[in-house]
């Protein structure tokens, strides 16, 4: 079956919000992060640098795969592969 | 159009792609010489002259610094006790080339406040930052665990998991690349999205955003770009 462009164009839109539904995890995992950090500073306020580089690190590196979801939504959206 | 990721010219008010200033043919091969090439040419001029007027403030240098020479010695200081806490004695070694790492990647990162489009939001300039890091990494491992070492380290808990240890060794340039583009990609859009469509009414406030995402974002990034690379190189090292 042959479709138009205009439906893949549609369906690969339909892709990237679905793709873009990955964000929610890295949301959930930064935000205990952030909650666990801050009571680790409320136990040991002299610690706060320490934990908030700490802290830092681990959510950039938990954010990694919500930005592979936002990737895929980027190339469904601009770059069209399967529209070509 | 599908030359390249992102590399794309139909767009209408939203603009955020890298585009084509000229392109001249060499060896048979056309080649795009496009706006992310002038941008990391304005960074790197940009990073020249604080170059050179560092050097000239360091000739004339007093015991008490002041002025420039303080900001010089702050940044230095700064990124010497960074390196120092995370790679403790084999600090002087990597010293040279994640400082100039670092202050590559965040001048570009912020390089959006003076209007350009970052360098980094753009794959091709993320990646050999990777390939580096992955390089550095396989040679510190040969060279202080020798080959015995990267063997015993590839087959770690039984040879049968040797092609999971390859994947996870590769994967290691291609996560903190595409953690790089992606955050300043993600920062750029927004900000095209913003004046793209909301035009008159994106007057002053858009500034807030700026700051959270080239500034706050940038930082950030660098940082951890910086940090993984110091920690997988230690890991490389092995001993303490």
């Amino acid at each position: 079956m042959e479709f138009n462009r205009e439906f893949i164009l549609g369906c690969s839109a339909i892709g990237a919000g679905l793709a873009v539904i990955a964000g929610i995890g890295p949301g959930v995992g930064q935000g205990i992060a952030a909650g666990h950090a801050a009571a680790a500073v409320g136990r040991n306020p002299g610690a706060k640098s320490d934990v908030t580089s700490t802290m830092l690190l681990g959510q950039a590196v938990a954010e990694t795969t919500g930005l592979y979801g936002l990737l895929v939504a980027m190339l469904l959206m601009f770059v069209k592969p399967l529209a070509n | 159009m599908n030359q390249g990721l992102l590399l794309a010219a139909d767009s209408g008010n939203v603009d955020f792609f890298i585009h084509k200033v000229f392109s001249y043919t060499i060896f048979g091969q056309e080649v795009w010489i496009t706006t992310s090439h002038v941008c990391i040419l304005i960074v790197f001029l940009i990073l020249t002259a604080f170059a050179l007027c560092a050097n000239a403030a360091m000739k004339k240098a007093s015991d008490v610094p002041t002025g420039f020479q303080n900001v010089v010695e702050l940044i230095v200081e700064m990124l010497d006790n960074m390196l120092k806490t995370n790679m403790g004695s084999h600090a002087h070694q990597f010293a040279n080339y994640i400082e100039t790492v670092f202050i590559f990647i965040l001048v570009s990162n912020i390089s959006g406040l003076l209007g350009l489009r970052p360098p980094t939001a753009d794959y091709g300039v993320t990646f050999p930052l990777g390939v580096i890091t992955f390089v550095l990494i396989f040679v510190n491992k040969i060279r202080y665990q020798k080959v015995s070492g990267f063997l015993k380290g590839l087959c770690d808990p039984w040879p049968i998991w040797a092609p999971i240890n390859v994947i996870g060794d590769v994967a290691v340039p291609i996560s903190l690349s595409l953690r790089l583009f992606a955050n300043v990609l993600s920062g750029t859009v927004m900000m095209a999205l913003v004046y793209g469509l909301l035009k008159w009414i994106a007057v002053f406030w858009p500034a807030v955003l700026h700051v959270y995402f080239d500034l706050f974002s940038g930082a950030i990034q660098t940082y951890v770009f910086c940090m993984l690379t110091m920690t997988y190189i230690s890991d490389a090292i092995g001993e303490k």
